[in-house]
């Protein structure tokens, strides 16, 4: 089974997605993905809409292992200081699974919880990007 | 469709199922005696591509290695593997024989403090008509719906602060309806609390909020009693025990015998809570159960055509790059996940250990390292030749066969209000897939 051992949980709960149906006129919201390579990618969405739909409808390179349940924390972004004050709180379920997450910042989400509205208009958002350290201990592959 | 379903379907992307690669001892069993599978060895792969990774995680569990661990002639089951258990209720062929023993007492010890664990108590303490509009099987429903546990006791050799399940997993058990969670709040209490506590839950966000919820959610056994033993479920979560033996029909309290006993040995705790030690006392405990579970940590098992590090159970590597037996990297020999790290850690962490491994690779094609023009044509055709020739292309179940046998679970589901209705047998799975 490996580390998904960790999936060894009763499957198939979709209890904590929040793929919210829009309201009739919701507005269309553009905003900007920072990849971790620093690529930009523009994404328009309808109000409603969570980052992570968003992300994959527009081939940003963002995880979602779970499946937008809030089952696990590959789908972590980071958000502007004003984006994510004006945010109503993230539940407990969602800060189990940020306390998981890679690289947590004070501005960290799931993008999987968090929705359009207009005010993200223009808003960046920033992958989390890994610590790349290539030679481990100092040792050097030594090649052929 | 999910990332899952978007990466099968990129055209660059070929799935290979029913392929099992080194010896049968690797998972396939039976199956493979059967001549159901397919059969590859890792040099052969090896010299048909370019770059190969290794990604079979952790398949073996650890043992206790204590008397009685195996249960006797007579057919007492002894201490189980939980991850055996989870494979039965989810599912997987290979342990669709197992009979769970659910009815002679009331009570199941599980041992170890991980995730898994904490899965396996969870589903024996939700109530079936809750768990009959998940995917989990109908042969295990039906046994959780005869079943007649209504205690469950996870036991742990060390303390509170060194638990290793996490904080969600935990807060699911405080969701079951009517299910009463015990422990030893005044050890949280004063393991919170001491100098050396308070310091090292400042270092861990995580642990301070488990810690939290862990006392609010808990009664302590005294509590327990004051309130009335009643029909109510519990879960005890046991700290500082270590099973020492396995005894079978025994007498126990009022009871003439009880099915098995586990007895534990209590430890004390020594050192700073990040390494704390558990230390022996003279004190034993003796739990009764139906069934134990044992989960206390997993351990990759060695491929045949790559070294291996017997001690830590692990592929040695450096950032992802195999290195031979020499001390040498292997050209195009990689590996990611617990098999790389050994066998810690969530989907996050597995999932920037692949990031890391795949930059390596990527970073070895960019350099010239592998799949360049070294003469060697790794080229589908090449591919398709090799496996036509080592008899593995008959066996083979592709991307577009899978699809198949999930149409038919998810249809077998639909009548159920189930999401899929699993197949948990190879021979009807292939038939499946290829009429």
């Amino acid at each position: 089974m490996g580390a998904l051992a960790r999936r060894v949980r009763l499957p198939s709960r979709h209890q904590a997605a929040v793929f919210s149906t829009s309201p009739p006129g919701s507005k269309q919201v553009t905003v900007t993905f920072i990849e971790p390579d620093g690529n930009e990618v523009r994404a328009t969405g309808e109000e409603g809409t969570n980052l992570m739909e968003l992300a994959h409808e527009n081939d940003v390179d963002l995880e979602g292992a779970c499946e937008g349940a809030c089952a696990c924390s590959t789908c972590h972004v980071i958000l502007e200081d004003e984006v994510f004050d004006g945010l109503p709180e993230p539940t407990d379920e969602e800060n189990d699974m940020l306390d998981l997450a890679f690289g947590l910042t004070d501005t960290s989400r799931l993008g999987c919880q968090v929705l359009l509205t207009p005010e993200m208009e223009g808003m960046r958002i920033k992958l989390p990007s890994a610590t790349r350290n290539f030679y481990v201990d100092g040792a050097k592959p030594a090649h052929h | 469709m999910n990332k899952f379903d978007q990466v099968a379907a990129n055209e660059r992307v070929r799935y290979f199922g029913n392929v099992l690669i080194g010896d049968s001892s690797n998972g396939g069993g039976s199956d493979a005696e059967n001549g159901h599978v397919g059969k590859l060895s890792l040099s052969a792969i090896r010299e048909a591509y370019d770059g190969v990774v290794l990604a079979y995680g952790a398949s073996r569990d650890r043992l206790l290695g204590i008397p009685g661990e195996n249960g006797t002639a007579s057919g007492r089951i002894g201490i189980l593997s939980a991850r055996l258990f989870v494979a039965w209720y989810n599912g997987m062929p290979e342990a669709q024989n197992l009979e769970p023993d659910l009815t002679s007492f009331d009570k199941v010890v599980i041992i170890g403090h991980g995730n898994v664990a904490l899965d396996c108590a969870r589903v024996l303490l939700t109530s079936p008509d809750a768990l009959a509009t998940t995917d989990i099987t109908e042969r295990a429903l039906n046994a959780l719906r005869a079943s007649k546990i209504r205690h469950v006791e996870m036991a742990g050799r060390r303390g509170p602060l060194q638990v290793s399940f996490t904080t969600k997993e935990l807060r699911e058990m405080t969701k079951i309806d009517g299910l009463r969670i015990l422990c030893d709040r005044g050890l949280i209490t004063t393991e919170c609390q001491s100098p050396a506590g308070k310091a090292y839950l400042d270092t861990s966000r995580p642990l301070k909020r488990m810690m939290d919820l862990l006392l609010k959610h808990s009664i302590s056994e005294e509590g327990a009693e004051q309130q009335g033993a009643g029909a109510a479920k519990t879960f005890t979560l046991s700290f500082l025990r270590s099973p020492t033996e396995v005894l079978f029909d025994q007498q126990w309290g009022s009871y003439s015998s009880v099915p098995q006993l586990v007895r534990f040995r209590i430890n004390r705790l020594e050192g700073a809570p990040a390494s704390a030690k558990a230390v022996p006392t003279d004190s034993t405990v003796d739990i009764p159960c139906a069934m134990a579970l044992r989960s206390i940590g997993y351990a990759s098992i060695p491929l045949e055509g790559a070294p291996f590090d017997k001690r830590r159970n692990i592929i040695p590597n450096i950032a992802g790059r195999v290195v031979g037996e020499d001390g040498h990297v292997m050209p195009g020999l990689y590996v990611s996940g617990w098999v790389k790290r050994g066998p810690i850690g969530v989907i996050a962490t597995t999932m920037q250990d692949a990031y890391r491994t795949a930059d390596a690779v990527l970073m070895d094609v960019d350099n010239g390292y592998i799949a360049g023009d070294s003469g060697r044509a790794s080229s589908r055709e090449n591919i398709d030749r090799m496996l036509a020739s080592e008899g593995v292309a008959g066996a083979r179940v592709t991307n577009d066969d899978w699809k198949r046998l999930e149409a038919f679970e998810i249809a077998a589901g639909e009548p159920m209000g189930k999401p899929r209705e699993k197949v948990t047998d190879v021979p009807k799975m292939l038939e499946i897939i290829r009429t």
